[in-house]
């Protein structure tokens, strides 16, 4: 199978490249790109005739695809915006054992709907992915029902108990490309310190939901005016930075890797800020409801569950702060958190409610309509926090075109008009609080392997 | 202009409260307050109309009152007792809530342990709602209440100095009494322990002082708030001797406030903790006419929810 994009802006921070070119993809690989490539069939939406020879492309720059390609199907791209594929690097597919919530086909049906090409799925499933046992069986199921590549995470510790050291060493060769205990905090400074060290073996990240458990107690939100006026036991920020402080003393101390889980204060972004530049290997994302919302939120909402997650959506100071860090470059990507819940486990009162929101059908929306077109960002340093920058954090294939790389695409329309309607989900799961949301720019098709994602249309 | 109709359903929070429509809960209970008085308590205003109390946090003297309130207007008052109930076996709330919406209630008062479940409820189910108290967050019939004894011993609110003083934090009287003061012209000045005071306690629209003695100095009205004894085991404060010793209202502690100050407290007191004994029972003390002054505001509420039946607000 070999295709033809043609004619697309393409946008690849990778190679430093926003320009219209032609990209062929062949045998899963990004096999040429240039400014004009030309099929030796001149007729031909599906070429491979045996003329062969080649044609001069405008300015001379491109080339024929030759002969004998066994079918080239072509895809006029002009006007649309053409990136390496999109990773989010922070998921939640809840397989094995969660699967009323989603499943590695609904969640990577999500993925693909939403323009992400891959996504890394987190430890906390029941059985934990503390196991290489684990760890196959979500690939394998990723392999049989994926719409997305799917890299797993595996555990620090042993059930995400923070006691024992989960076996990283055979999570690793099992495929996981990294490790965190999600949802809880490695709050052992001991196990941190060990974990980093050991997980330097396999060159793998610790990934860290940075969270002073003893300072968020029951809090169920941001810490501030808002917890205040509604009487809600909450979450200070402290609670984060707290833990971001500790753990990167501990990296300074193992060289270990690490990388920071959404990110949502201010002062975390100025620690993590320093670390880079004294040179530690530490890295952090952002989701894009805590760049987008604010705990007033949870006010205006009425209470929405929608709106509950963790960390909190923070103070509107907090947020302007993880707003000024994308374009500084501290940020290195956006991941989404996304965290599927089912509607009967979120129609309960605020407090006892799970926390989470979904993510990956909305992300990519939502960042070109309320960062890029307001000129917050360029789009270029977009596609670097949705592709180039989480391949690095994780070393995933990807984020990248440049010839030899996987052929996975993402293609924008930076024009389409968008109503976020959370029935029309791939997902299994509606949770969402940006239900009704109107915006322009959306990701139109999703290429991996070379292949374009067909999505089926949405169960109901 | 003075508003003189009343379509609300609900009460959900003083926050939603508009100030004519504070005036005319006062005004109807002041009417109310007679009933009290007579022979036989009673007027047939809510005849044949079901109540039902619905608490799921335990209390004695807000549900006893809602109940009064209710049966000297002859309506039915149901408690639903959820010690016992099919929450306890795992029903949602939700789902109980349809239940007790299809033996078809006129009006639904609930507590809960959790802020926001009155709205939910409301959204729920197409009686009215009355909230009792939900988590930290509002308990308006109090700050009526306590709004409506302070008027009827001032003349007014507009004007007011007030001190509300003790575990702010997690006080649900303090946050609907803020509202509603402030909303009615009066100043507040919230204090306590430090380690009871919210973080952004400005946010609530009081002016906040650390100690007792500041915080009632030139007060007309100091409300003490209930200390719930077992946040000490939370670390929020090291004892009760020590929280009586600092923090307490005791005669000394009020030589600053104006003579004709006036003490409340929403109960139930914890004498020697907050507040001390000679205080309780002195002179300045309205608290036990906060108590019958409950009843005539609770059945004010009653009355116009009631009154609002079908007008779709």
């Amino acid at each position: 199978m070999t295709l033809l994009l043609r004619g697309g802006r393409v946008v690849d921070p990778s190679q430093r490249l926003d320009a219209v070119r032609d990209i062929l993809l062949r045998d899963g690989v990004v096999a040429e790109i240039a400014e004009r490539i030309d099929l030796g069939d001149a007729s031909g939406e599906r070429g491979g005739g045996d003329r062969g020879g080649r044609r001069g492309g405008r300015g001379g720059a491109g080339r024929g695809v030759g002969a004998g390609d066994p079918g080239v199907r072509v895809l006029d791209l002009e006007g649309k915006v053409v990136a390496p594929g999109f990773l989010d690097i922070h998921v939640h597919l809840r397989e094995p054992g969660h699967e009323h919530k989603e499943t590695v086909e609904t969640g990577t049906r999500a993925a693909a709907a939403g323009g992400f090409t891959a996504v890394a799925c987190m430890a906390n499933t029941h059985p934990v992915n503390d196991t290489a046992a684990v760890t196959e069986h979500i690939l394998s199921q990723a392999r049989r029902h994926g719409y997305a590549r799917v890299y797993p995470v595996g555990a620090v510790s042993k059930g995400l108990q923070g006691e024992e050291l989960a076996e990283i060493g055979q999570l690793h060769a099992a495929g996981v490309v990294a490790i965190s205990d999600d949802g809880r905090p490695v709050a052992s400074s001991e196990l941190l310190r060990r974990a980093l060290s050991y997980a330097r073996h396999f060159a793998l990240p610790l990934v860290q939901h940075a969270q002073d458990l003893d300072l968020s107690g029951e809090g169920v939100m941001h810490e501030g005016v808002f917890s205040a006026r509604l009487g809600m036991p909450a979450i200070p920020g402290a609670a984060e930075d707290a833990m971001v402080a500790r753990d990167l003393l501990l990296v300074e101390l193992t060289g270990g890797r690490y990388h920071l889980q959404h990110t949502s204060t201010a002062r975390s972004l100025e620690l993590i800020r320093d670390a880079k530049r004294r040179g530690l290997d530490a890295t952090c994302e952002v989701t894009p409801h805590h760049l987008l919302l604010t705990d007033q939120e949870v006010l205006r909402s009425g209470l929405s569950t929608d709106t509950k997650m963790n960390p909190p959506l923070r103070s509107a100071r907090d947020r302007d702060a993880l707003v000024e860090a994308l374009a500084d470059g501290t940020v290195d990507a956006i991941a989404t958190d996304h965290a599927p819940h089912h509607v009967d486990e979120k129609r309960v009162p605020f407090a006892i409610a799970p926390f989470g929101i979904v993510g990956l059908e909305t992300a990519v929306g939502l960042c070109l309509d309320r960062l890029v077109r307001p000129g917050t960002i360029d789009l270029a340093r977009l596609v670097d926090l949705l592709s180039c920058g989480p391949a690095r954090v994780m070393a995933l294939p990807g984020g990248t075109l440049v010839p030899g790389s996987p052929a996975d695409v993402t293609v924008l329309d930076l024009e389409q008009e968008w109503t976020i309607d959370p029935l029309q989900f791939q997902s299994k799961s509606r949770n969402t609080p940006f239900a009704g949301w109107k915006g322009r720019g959306a990701p139109v098709l999703t290429i991996v392997g070379g292949r374009v994602v067909e999505v089926p249309a949405p169960s109901r | 202009m003075k508003r003189t109709v009343w379509n609300r359903r609900h009460l959900l929070g003083v926050a939603d409260l508009e100030i004519a429509e504070i005036e005319m809960i006062l005004d109807a209970a002041d009417s109310f307050l007679e009933v009290a008085r007579r022979p036989i308590k009673k007027v047939p205003t809510l005849r044949g109309r079901t109540i039902l109390g619905l608490f799921f946090e335990p209390s004695t003297r807000t549900s006893s009152s809602f109940e009064i309130a209710a049966k000297r207007m002859s309506a039915d008052w149901v408690n639903f007792s959820t010690g016992s109930s099919s929450l306890k076996k795992g029903e949602s709330l939700l789902d109980t809530a349809k239940n007790l919406e299809a033996m078809a209630p006129d009006m639904i008062v609930v507590r809960h342990a959790h802020a926001g479940v009155p709205d939910m409820l409301a959204r729920e189910v197409t009686c009215g709602v009355i909230n009792a108290g939900d988590g930290a967050r509002e308990h308006p019939t109090q700050a009526l209440l306590d709004a409506f004894t302070i008027r009827r011993e001032k003349g007014r609110l507009q004007g007011l100095e007030i001190a509300i003083i003790g575990d702010v934090e997690h006080s649900r009287v303090a946050r609907s009494n803020v509202l509603l003061l402030t909303k009615m012209g009066a100043r507040v000045t919230l204090a306590g322990p430090r380690s009871m005071m919210p973080l952004e306690a400005e946010a609530l629209g009081a002016e906040v002082a650390y100690s007792v003695e500041e915080a009632v100095r030139d007060k007309d009205v100091i409300m003490m708030l209930r200390i719930q004894l077992e946040r000490q085991s939370r670390r929020i404060f090291p004892s009760v001797k020590e929280y009586f010793e600092f923090f307490a209202l005791t005669r000394e502690r009020m030589k600053t406030a104006k003579d004709d100050v006036i003490i409340l407290h929403p109960g139930p007191m914890n004498r020697g903790v907050e507040i001390a004994s000679d205080v309780a029972d002195g002179p300045y003390s309205l608290i036990l006419g906060q108590v019958a002054n409950g009843v005539a505001v609770r059945m004010a509420v009653l009355y116009l929810l009631d009154g609002a039946r079908g007008e779709g607000a």
